[in-house]
């Protein structure tokens, strides 16, 4: 029983992760019993009691792409946007966005069957594309990410019935087994790119708590699927992680067994760092 | 004349010619890619025949730009006749579209999908079902059309929502007689593909196409391809 509560607490933030994310794909998929369902739509554009929310990435593309804007969905646009800005732009990536669960998935087996090869890939390659889809976009008339992106295709495909797109998510799956390691979500995916760039100054943050609470274990950086942003602060160098890359995921949480990470939201201005003030155990 | 003292004081910073050089190679990278992937995007095939859009769709073009592929409209559909295009789907992938002859659009007065539509791909300004264009049907069998060959079949006027007005039986004389012609009043069809769907015939002898393909345009001329 203790180790159970242990278990559970040891994953708490694990755990709320993966009940949120089913339970968004739930009020997608699961028909009520009085018919409809929780949420009309899909991640591009949804219904929620009323409210429309719209993706502002695959808003910017139709932008591009020449199209006049609905007030619609230029409502939802605000909403979601605004929302990610506040708290910080990849919350999206580890909390809402199903592949997360199929990438995560392919660390996870990745970490068991310990596997160690990794193509290496730079992290500039998924702004690249996110630059290349909205130049496309304007290009061809259309929204150029939206004909491959896997994140509305596993709606699509899979929730609606079809198998087409079950091939496109096996090949992340497997790409993140066997190639790179998390190679779609940190380096592929412009989705990611473009909420990391819309939260750059998300308020919801993971802080360097107590000081010297800290024994530099770099557990946290092990575990964290974005280690850069977490360097600074294990390096003491920053109290925040201040990277518009960080998801907010709460692995670095789940994994701290000191309690020197916490997650908090604050929105006083980030003062000029002094230095985390470190008492020596000597 | 080259400047010689300009090309040895480049080669004098070796780092500045390496900057170029790597800034040339993405900048070429980047340009392959993006023909390449304009490409890949223009070579998708085109929207078939067959496939229709919901009411109040805006022109091809507009509708693609504008088109987020959310789904509500498809969702908002009381009669689930709408689908968002699969990658095998003979239209832009995850554009909503139904198929007259499996599924035709029932005319809802009050249009819930294009009320559905968050962007205006589907015109909030059609307010009149009966305005909608969503193509126009075509009698493109004038040999197999029962009502041709002299019977009075007439299912596709008898099915049509805007009986009587979008198409009609006019008389034609010929040397089997009078016979009664299934007519389209294309100003009033609005291409919801009731009279496809119940064409008796194994492959529909009347079509609902898009108007350009069904009626032909114009030119800026009447009478001259420009």
């Amino acid at each position: 029983m203790r180790s159970l509560q242990a278990t559970f607490y040891r994953n708490r933030w694990l755990f709320s992760r993966r009940i949120v994310q089913c339970l968004i794909i739930a009020a997608f998929a699961i028909e009520l019993p009085a018919g409809g369902y929780f949420a009309q739509g899909n991640l591009s554009s949804s219904v929620w009691f009323g409210i429309g929310l719209t993706d502002p990435y695959i808003w910017l593309q139709s932008l591009f792409a020449g199209a006049p804007l609905g007030k619609a969905a230029l409502i939802g646009v605000v909403i979601v946007a605004g929302f990610y800005l506040l708290l910080g732009g990849r919350i999206y990536c580890s909390w809402v966005c199903p592949i997360n669960l199929v990438t995560d998935l392919s660390y996870w087996l990745r970490q068991k069957l310990n596997i160690k090869s990794n193509y290496t890939l730079s992290k500039n390659l998924r702004v690249a594309i996110l630059v290349l889809s909205l130049l496309l976009s304007l290009l061809s008339g259309t929204l150029a990410w939206e004909t491959i992106n896997p994140i509305t295709l596993f709606q699509r495909e899979l929730m609606w019935g079809s198998v087409a797109g079950a091939t496109v998510l096996a090949s992340i799956f497997l790409f993140d087994i066997f190639v790179t390691r998390r190679g779609w979500c940190s380096h592929i995916c412009p989705v990611g790119a473009f909420y990391s760039e819309l939260g750059r100054v998300g308020r919801l943050r993971i802080k360097a708590t107590q000081a010297g609470a800290c024994h530099g274990c770099a557990e946290c950086i092990k575990v964290c699927p974005e280690p850069h942003v977490l360097a600074p602060v294990v390096s003491k160098k920053a109290a925040y992680v201040t990277h518009g890359d960080c998801t907010r995921c709460g692995a670095c949480l789940d994994q701290c067994s000191t309690g020197a990470l916490a997650m908090s939201l604050s929105f006083k201005k980030p003062s000029a760092f002094k230095g985390i003030p470190v008492v020596s155990s000597d | 004349m080259v400047d010689k003292t300009s090309v040895a004081a480049e080669i004098a910073e070796p780092e500045r010619r390496k900057v170029f050089r790597k800034m040339f190679r993405q900048l070429g990278a980047a340009t392959v890619i993006t023909m390449f992937g304009k490409a890949v995007l223009d070579s998708s095939p085109a929207r078939a025949a067959s496939v229709l859009r919901p009411p109040g769709a805006l022109p091809e073009p507009e509708f693609n730009a504008a088109c987020i592929r959310c789904g509500l409209c498809v969702e908002a559909c009381p009669y689930d006749i709408l689908h968002l295009a699969s990658w095998s789907d003979p239209a832009p992938t995850g554009t909503p579209y139904f198929v007259g002859r499996t599924d035709p659009c029932r005319m809802c007065p009050d249009i819930p999908c294009a009320r559905a539509c968050p962007t205006g791909a589907l015109s909030p300004l059609l307010t009149d079902i009966k305005k909608a264009d969503m193509g126009v049907a075509v009698l493109v069998g004038h040999e197999t059309c029962l009502n041709y060959k002299g019977l009075t079949c007439s299912i596709c006027v008898r099915v049509c929502p805007i009986i009587g007005e979008a198409i009609s039986l006019k008389p034609i004389k010929n040397e089997r007689g009078v016979l009664q012609i299934p007519t389209v009043d294309s100003s009033k069809c609005t291409g919801c593909g009731t009279c496809e769907k119940h064409c008796v015939l194994s492959e529909a002898a009347i079509r609902v196409l898009p108007r350009e393909l069904g009626l032909g345009v114009e030119g800026a001329q009447s009478v001259g391809r420009w």
